[in-house]
């Protein structure tokens, strides 16, 4: 099995504070893996390291083989991560097919072009417009995305992140905060995701991750605690005492 | 609607609509019916230009400047300088004055944009005053605190000469914009503006799609300085003389006025702002000769407080609400 994303010693500290804790993971080509930590675990800021708005203290990370730990953040994007953000990340005052348009455009390397008019390559339109159509947001096209409703703007959020065509996708709690309606689309939509494409899902509602990881890896403070399937992970007694237990309590 | 109108409408919705020729009928309108008032006119398109190369960066990008004077001051003298030393052929003028402002914007951005919010907003003024100070030490090219003298400009084409009632000037400074708008008016309506707007609209997110955020910012910058070069070489060939106050922070204040008035980010705003707010100084100057800047900045805080978006903006929600009535 080829290794879509890897990090090795991935560190990153601020000040005295670790965060990130010698990080050695591996994300399988195709797989469905599932990150899951207390929260202040440092999921976010793995995910942040990844994909470059953090630059790490110490580490590498490879992309699809390649040492991608010193580029920025739009050439990963260029060679295949995709995410999305815990908080809706998103383009607020413009329609939810621009906001999709944009990341298609970019993928398509048309977004930086200056004498033809938005809108004139029909091809990105009508792509943005299919993924639209996936996330069952089509009726709302023409809206903004900040009459939308919380749920809504979750799916654009996702469908932003599928218009780059990523073969490494980092959802980042995709399902938080979402009504019943809207959550099974997003569960359905990541269920449907072409097998190329490798998963990391970041996410607190262990019946979606039990549902949909192949792999789990338990982060706690920063460092990995263990790594397995999802049996092993739920007969673990450390994980059941750090996280599952945390959860029952709380 | 169905699926493939709202695409549809989508593709279409850049393509230029009739009531952009607007701003273009009143240009020419008033060339005929205002013959007394032309000079006071070219000033006014002069100032739209360089509203509209605002627009690009503030409007649009979301780049908080308050020293685009910079980029019309050193338009204004590389087309003066070239007019006393060179020639005094009036479009390669423009042409030198739009260079040398981009170069200057091309340099001043590469440092400046890699910093933000209050900071960016330091160093706009910084840069601007750096200028100015230089201009005022350069005398010897410049004319220093007495100004460039001696600015003499050719016929346009070797065929229109300036005339004493500022006809000439007047459609020329009216061509220049013209040009000037479709090419603006393309660049917005482009992916790449659109892009510009998305970083406006969330730089986190414009990064995390791949887009060249630094670039983008940077090409915009460059281009934005370029215009407002290309204003201030109009306005030192229409009056034939450069002065310090085409780098002075008022004039900065004041284009940044002129802009959010009209509504910045909507392209016609620096028509409909510049348009008023040169009208309105020419006539409160009149009725008004000590305070009539007080009635500007009482009118631009009753904008700034009722109507967010300016006043293209607050037509917009007027129309809006009318539309919802029926």
């Amino acid at each position: 099995m080829t290794v879509a994303l890897e990090t090795i010693g991935l560190a990153r500290r601020f000040g005295a504070l670790v965060v990130a804790n010698n990080i050695d993971f591996k994300l399988e080509a195709g797989a469905r893996h599932a990150l899951i930590g207390p929260n202040g675990a440092g999921k976010t800021t793995f995910v942040n390291l990844v994909t470059g708005r953090l630059s790490p203290s110490a580490g590498r990370i490879l992309l699809n083989g390649t040492d991608v730990t010193r580029l920025r953040q739009e050439e990963r994007v260029r060679r295949g991560l995709g995410r999305t953000f815990q908080i809706n990340t998103l383009f607020k005052g413009l329609s939810v097919l621009e906001n999709v348009c944009l990341a298609v455009g970019e993928h398509a390397g048309t977004g930086g072009e200056k004498f033809r008019l938005a809108g004139a390559r029909r091809a990105v339109v009508e792509h943005a417009f299919a993924l639209l159509e996936r996330m069952g947001i089509v009726d709302d096209a023409g809206r903004l995305v900040k009459e939308l409703p919380y749920g809504k703007q979750r799916l654009v959020e996702i469908a932003i992140a599928l218009g780059l065509d990523p073969s490494v996708l980092l959802l980042d709690e995709p399902a938080a905060g979402v009504p019943s309606a809207e959550n099974r689309v997003i569960l359905d939509v990541i269920a449907q995701l072409p097998a190329s494409v490798a998963v990391l899902i970041i996410e607190h509602d262990m019946e979606l991750v039990f549902r949909f990881a192949q792999r789990i890896t338990v982060l706690v403070q920063g460092a990995i605690l263990m790594e397995g399937t999802p049996a092993e992970i739920a007969a673990d007694p450390r994980v059941r005492e750090v996280y599952l237990g945390e959860r029952q309590h709380g | 609607m169905t699926g493939r109108s709202q695409v549809d409408q989508f593709i279409r919705a850049h393509r230029l609509r009739p009531v952009e020729l607007l701003p273009w009928g009143v240009a020419v309108l008033a060339y005929f019916g205002f013959a007394d008032y032309l000079p006071l006119g070219s000033q006014i398109l002069i100032m739209i230009l360089f509203a509209m190369s605002l627009d690009l960066v503030l409007g649009y990008a979301g780049i908080v400047t308050l020293g685009h004077a910079a980029f019309f001051g050193v338009g204004a003298y590389a087309a003066g300088i070239y007019a006393v030393h060179v020639s005094g052929e009036p479009l390669s003028g423009l042409l030198v004055g739009g260079l040398a402002a981009a170069i200057v914007g091309l340099v001043s951005g590469a440092v400046i944009l890699r910093t933000t919010g209050l900071t960016l907003l330091m160093l706009t003024l910084a840069v601007t005053s750096l200028l100015s100070a230089a201009a005022n030490d350069a005398g010897f090219i410049t004319g220093g605190n007495d100004g460039l003298q001696g600015v003499a400009i050719n016929p346009i084409l070797d065929a229109f000469s300036f005339d004493m009632f500022g006809r000439t000037a007047y459609l020329y400074c009216l061509a220049v914009l013209f040009v000037s708008w479709l090419f603006v008016r393309r660049l917005v309506h482009s992916p790449f503006g659109r892009s510009l707007v998305g970083i406006r609209e969330n730089v986190v997110r414009m990064h995390a799609i791949g887009a060249p955020v630094r670039r983008r910012l940077l090409t915009v910058y460059t281009i934005s300085a370029g215009l407002a070069g290309i204003a201030g070489a109009l306005l030192t060939q229409t009056t034939q003389f450069v002065g310090l106050t085409v780098l002075s922070f008022e004039r900065s204040g004041a284009i940044v006025i002129m802009l959010v008035l009209g509504g910045a980010g909507r392209l016609y705003g620096a028509f409909v702002g510049a348009t008023l707010y040169m009208i309105a100084q020419d006539q409160l100057a009149e009725i008004d000769p000590i305070f009539w800047d007080f009635w500007i900045g009482l009118l631009l805080v009753l904008i700034v407080l009722f109507a967010r978006g300016g006043i293209l903006g607050l037509a917009d929600r007027v129309l809006l609400l009318i539309r919802r009535r029926r």
